[in-house]
């Protein structure tokens, strides 16, 4: 397994922000880190990376194992040469990811010269190479303009470019895709997954869209406010999706054919960091299905048939109380 | 929805042109480009007409000249048979309490200083007016949102609590027509489909009439009772019919690069190549022939008009995608 997280929790002061993940990547493979806002992704992200600590974050419990290395407690320095040149991340702005300033080639050019050590003739011809290869026309042309001279589709590729630029394992893509078009976000969406083909990485997509999900992801790993609701092969979590959240993540796409109305969305938010409980189910307040011991017990994550896990008392396979629906009102 | 020919359409965009020029100075000439280029259309009482394509296309010029924030320079625009395209100032105002507007980005378009009840009493201040008693918690109430948030200050609220405001804020008045400018796209798909349910619920209830300015074809195929699709300020396609199969390619191509949340229909994604041409350099014939995939010599030579073709749907090309 390239990447292995096992039951990592975190927090910033005495707020438990993460609430034992176990998620897995292996080489070749896509895993879709699904949640709204708030659900602890972009946390999930920075923790991997290693760069929740500069937020004030602690690591209190869990394994972070990449390549046979647990990355938990390893120090800076060392962090350093994994990130950019093995753990490649892209962020999800690319309006703010690069640096206004400075020519896109030179931006590329940084990641191959400090963790390849090649010289700059040499990395301005990988540059050019991987801009291309992103489908970028007239990459020489491209590499001497600036951030503001290129549109939001073509910064995305600049974006991805200075991840792939020192040939890394994993990559880790935070909303890759937010900020563009549908028809820039399909083609974006297929590159990544044509890298992932081609070079044996490993991937981790991180989005609230469950489409985008559907399109290129071999498993899902669907987080609630700082824990894992569900996770499991991306064809089974579609099909029959057994936590209420996941099938009402799913539900929240439109799709051609559907009656008008039937859009529901989910009710409400997901609950502010100060309003965790922690015995409890935290979906249980926007859950149809919650009953009084979703309220007062934690549905703890269990191994499943297809080798995911299911933190739910009530999935959506099981018979519903009565006693639960009246209690729900 | 259908309306006869005669019937006076609420909102009218007739002929609509709208060029920017950028740069230039004292002695240097600036470079002009088309944002909105001869749209013309009809919207019936009771309409969803939805307005899809993507950044650039005048989409959301389209909507400022429909809600008069912007002068066309070329082109009428009348709401309910009037043509309201020389009014100004305070003339205006009586077509404010009937065209209203909602934006996209909830962050930036509620005063952080004013709390909801402030919020929604200024649409009465600013035309000299009094809100009549108890309309603010009958606005709560409508967009449902809890009235104990009256006294709430917008950096409480999520973002989706924040867009009900700013719905609210646009029913202040009892409008008759409502342009939603991408009112979901900056919030997550849980909160889009909360807000989508509800500008339906409110059209349903409140016979409102929805100009939906997106570029997300899967939702306004959900949401709309018509569909306007446009491609470097021109109209491409009008599909009288939401469910219709594209006849544009640029519709189909769209289509094609919207993802079903269903992991088994992967195959059928093929992406758009290439980007939007830069409009200051617009190419002869049909602005999207460098990137379609149904191109003929005749598309780089001149430019298709919108005809009619089934019922009362058009689109604007030589070699349109079989019905």
């Amino acid at each position: 397994m390239l990447l292995d997280v096992r039951d990592l929790s975190l927090r910033i002061g005495t707020v438990g922000l993460l609430d034992g993940l176990s998620f897995s990547v292996d080489r070749g493979e896509v895993l879709g880190l699904v949640g709204e806002s708030g659900s602890g992704k972009s946390l999930t992200a920075l923790a991997l990376t290693g760069l929740a600590a500069r937020m004030g974050a602690t690591i209190t419990a869990g394994s972070v194992v990449f390549d046979g290395t647990d990355l938990v407690g390893l120090k800076e320095s060392a962090y350093r040469r994994l990130r950019g040149k093995r753990i490649g991340f892209i962020t999800q702005n690319p309006m703010s990811a690069l640096d206004a300033l400075v020519t896109i080639g030179d931006q590329v050019d940084q990641v191959s010269r400090l963790h390849l050590g090649l010289s700059k003739r040499a990395a301005r011809a990988h540059t050019v190479e991987i801009l291309s290869r992103l489908r970028i026309p007239e990459a020489e042309v491209v590499a001497r303009a600036y951030p503001h001279n290129l549109s939001g589709g073509m910064k995305q590729r600049v974006v991805i470019a200075m991840a792939l630029a020192a040939d890394p394992d994993l990559i880790i893509a935070d909303e890759p895709t937010t900020a563009l078009d549908v028809t820039v976000q399909a083609q974006i969406v297929m590159m990544l997954a044509d890298l992932v083909r081609k070079r044996d990485l490993g991937l981790i997509l991180i989005t609230h869209d469950m489409s985008v999900v559907a399109q290129i992801c071999d498993k899902v790993c669907v987080l609630y406010a700082g824990r894992v609701a569900e996770s499991g092969p991306v064809r089974q979590i579609f099909a029959a999706p057994r936590h209420p959240y996941t099938e009402a993540l799913i539900g929240c796409i439109p799709r051609d054919g559907m009656a008008p109305g039937s859009l529901r969305g989910i009710p409400g938010t997901v609950a502010a960091v100060s309003q965790y409980g922690a015995d409890c189910c935290r979906f249980a307040p926007r859950c149809g299905r919650a009953d009084a011991r979703c309220r007062t017990q934690q549905p703890l994550p269990v191994v499943t048939g297809t080798g995911g896990m299911l933190a739910c008392h009530h999935p959506v396979d099981s018979p519903v109380k009565e006693a639960a629906d009246a209690d729900a009102r | 929805m259908q309306m006869p020919a005669d019937a006076v359409p609420v909102l009218e965009l007739d002929g609509l042109v709208r060029t920017f020029t950028t740069g230039g100075g004292l002695l240097r000439k600036g470079r002009s480009m088309t944002a909105v280029s001869d749209v013309s259309l009809r919207v019936a009482a009771g309409d969803i007409v939805g307005v899809v394509g993507e950044s650039g296309c005048g989409k959301s010029t389209l909507a400022r000249l429909a809600m008069r924030l912007i002068d066309p320079s070329a082109g009428r625009v009348l709401f309910e048979g009037r043509d309201v395209t020389q009014d100004h100032g305070p003339r205006l105002r009586p077509l404010r309490k009937k065209l209203q507007m909602v934006f996209q980005d909830p962050y930036s378009s509620l005063d952080p200083r004013f709390t909801l009840r402030d919020c929604l009493l200024e649409p009465f201040a600013a035309l000299g007016e009094t809100a009549p008693p108890g309309r603010v918690e009958a606005l709560l109430d409508q967009v449902g949102l809890d009235r104990s948030f009256a006294g709430a200050y917008p950096h409480q609220l999520s973002g989706g609590q924040r867009q009900r405001v700013g719905i609210a804020r646009a029913l202040a008045y009892r409008p008759e027509v409502v342009v939603l400018d991408e009112p979901t796209a900056s919030l997550d798909v849980s909160i889009q489909a909360q807000i989508i349910a509800l500008l339906q619920e409110l059209h349903r209830t409140s016979g409102l009439t929805y100009l939906f300015i997106s570029h997300d074809l899967g939702l306004v195929r959900y949401f709309c009772t018509r569909i306007v699709v446009m491609y470097l300020g021109s109209v491409v396609e009008e599909m009288a019919d939401p469910d219709a199969v594209p006849r544009h390619p640029y519709t189909a191509a769209l289509m094609g690069s919207s993802f079903v949340p269903d992991p088994t229909e992967r195959a059928q994604i093929v992406p758009l190549e290439g980007e939007i041409p830069s409009p200051f350099a617009l190419p002869p014939g049909c602005p999207f022939a460098p990137r379609c995939a149904r191109v003929q010599d005749r598309c780089r030579a001149s430019r298709p008009a919108l005809t009619q073709t089934t019922g009362a749907s058009k689109v604007a090309c030589f070699n349109p995608v079989e019905a």
